[in-house]
């Protein structure tokens, strides 16, 4: 079990970042602040307060899962504490995976301080917690599994700024791809038909994981949906993850 | 006995550039370093020293060539486990005490609890930072962090240690604490294969040693032969003689108003020196024999070298 005390290793170094509480301090000042917001309506509070909250959550989510994965992985290869590491008995995919863990686990922590937060807020509103906003977090740690998936393996290549640069870039038209399908269906050539179609199925959706509006609006949510965004995040972490070794099973130290 | 490193025909480029040129680091570097010798890297700053070690280490990947550590391929984990390496100027955690550091890596080789304990406390007594166990990295010194790294490097009690230039960045104190440490892993019967530009540290410690200049191995052997190989000459003090008159007899290397330094070879040289000197009526100050250090030998290999190219 060499991954563990790697994994173990990148959640201290990375709950010793203090960018990390920077974060979780404006997070979780926005959502309190959303009780404010939710004032300006009526009868929708608790609306406005699941809205703000749950896309603070993923704002801010998304921003740790992009600045510390890269600097996580970046940072041991331009200090050289890398050598270190390889040099001794532990093969380069059990290094790469043990950050991922512990990517992981400081995310999940992080997340679930942000949703107590939302929770608490909620509760001091309507006077219940609202359960049924897990489902949503849930989902949404389903695509941080790919955007720190992403986050490692550019760093296993390119620089810290590049690599934040492409990773947002891959969280930007993650959200956006679901439109490729839309548009083959309104191109008549067959290339570009053939080329929306291998997009869309190259690039993330991470449209899957957006349960917000029906949380928001208390829809029901079928099981086969949830499911189904579970087995697409990760095997699409475990695709990129292995490409990351690849790469990285190769790299150059000098 | 099958050597602890044994390197066959190593050649490394890099691309560098905007036209991403290749550039040879490394020559056809053959090398073998036996179990229980302390073997010194001797080389000036860019001979390829760290290239090498990083290539021994399964960090960078030879253009050809190979390279076995006590018989098996450098990449395989389980012949990592008998070795100990301190990287060159190494960079550590800085969010870790000392402590949690050497514990980290001696999880990495699955040891049990109460057996990594011993063995920390062990180290730190041995590099002297036992005081220091429960401070950030953070806040150690480069002198201080060099010795936790030689500690974490022994975590294992290695058969093979791999040093990069372990001495620099230390004061005194620090040196000789390294160099009793090289000497007592070799009273264990420890192998130990350390990079230097510092020929001191290495003619007091090293069995043998290799001189490595532009990538190439220059020369190997024990220090006594190199040195040997190449020694001998005196430099002579004299008063009273003019320059015009010795520098057709022999070679002058300074001249202060009475004073003349030469420079003679060998025992007859020197005679010829005195003699010359009785002759003239001059004063013989000094007579000082000037044996070549690793230094020279370093010096005049770059300059042939030089000449090659």
């Amino acid at each position: 079990m060499k991954v563990y005390p790697i994994a173990l290793n990148t959640f201290r170094e990375a709950i010793r970042d203090r960018i990390l509480y920077l974060l979780l301090f404006f997070a979780l000042l926005m959502i309190f602040t959303s009780r404010i917001a939710s004032l300006l309506t009526v009868g929708e509070e608790s609306k406005i307060i699941i809205d703000v909250g749950l896309s603070a959550i993923s704002f801010f989510g998304v921003l740790m899962a992009i600045l510390i994965g890269i600097t996580l992985v970046s940072r041991e290869i331009e200090k050289r504490t890398i050598y270190n590491i390889l040099s001794k008995p532990i093969r380069r995919y059990q290094f790469l995976l043990g950050k991922y863990g512990g990517l992981l686990l400081t995310i999940l922590i992080m997340d679930f301080i942000m949703t107590l937060g939302l929770l608490l807020t909620l509760y001091f509103k309507s006077g219940r917690f609202e359960l049924h906003l897990l489902l949503a977090m849930g989902l949404f740690f389903c695509e941080l599994f790919i955007i720190t998936a992403f986050a490692i393996f550019f760093s296993t290549f390119t620089t810290p700024i590049l690599s934040s640069i492409f990773t947002l870039a891959i969280y930007a038209v993650g959200h956006l791809s679901w439109n490729l399908l839309a548009l083959k269906e309104r191109i008549a050539s067959f290339w570009g038909k053939a080329l929306c179609f291998m997009l869309y199925y190259l690039l993330p959706n991470l449209e899957n994981f957006n349960i917000k509006n029906e949380v928001v609006h208390q829809l029901t949510i079928g099981w086969k949906t949830v499911l189904l965004a579970i087995g697409y995040g990760i095997s699409y972490s475990v695709v990129i993850i292995l490409l990351a070794t690849l790469i990285f099973q190769r790299r150059d130290f000098v | 006995m099958i050597p602890a490193i044994e390197i066959k025909n190593l050649y490394k480029s890099f691309r560098s550039g905007f036209f991403l040129k290749k550039q040879l680091v490394l020559h056809n570097l053959s090398l073998q370093v036996q179990q229980g010798e302390a073997f010194g890297f001797l080389g000036p700053n860019g001979a390829g020293k760290t290239t090498t070690i990083r290539i021994i280490n399964g960090l960078s990947y030879p253009d050809q060539g190979e390279v076995f550590i006590f018989g098996k391929e450098n990449t395989n984990v389980g012949v990592k486990a008998r070795v100990g390496f301190l990287p060159e100027e190494p960079y550590f955690y800085h969010h870790l005490t000392g402590w949690e550091f050497l514990d980290f890596y001696s999880q990495l080789f699955g040891y049990s609890r109460r057996y990594r304990h011993k063995r920390i406390d062990f180290l730190l007594e041995l590099i002297g930072l036992q005081e220091y166990a429960d401070m950030q990295l953070r806040k150690y010194s480069r002198g201080m962090l060099q010795r936790i790294g030689l500690a974490q490097a022994l975590i294992n009690d290695p058969q093979l240690v791999i040093l990069d230039e372990p001495m620099s960045s230390l004061d005194p104190i620090g040196r000789r604490m390294v160099r009793d440490i090289i000497i007592d892993l070799g009273k264990r019967g420890k192998t130990v294969f350390f990079s230097s530009h510092i020929l001191s540290d290495v003619e007091m410690v090293c069995d043998r040693v290799a001189i490595i200049i532009g990538g190439r191995i220059i020369s190997v052997g024990k220090i006594g032969e190199l040195v040997k190989e190449k020694v001998d000459f005196h430099e002579i003090v004299l008063e009273g003689i003019s320059t015009d008159k010795l520098v057709p007899e022999f070679e002058v290397i300074s001249h202060e108003t009475n004073r003349t330094l030469i420079k003679v070879e060998g025992e007859e040289g020197i005679q010829r020196a005195l003699t010359f000197i009785k002759v003239h009526k001059g004063k013989v100050i000094s007579v000082n024999p000037q044996k070549k250090s690793l230094e020279d030998i370093f010096i005049d290999e770059i300059r042939k070298g030089g000449e090659r190219e």
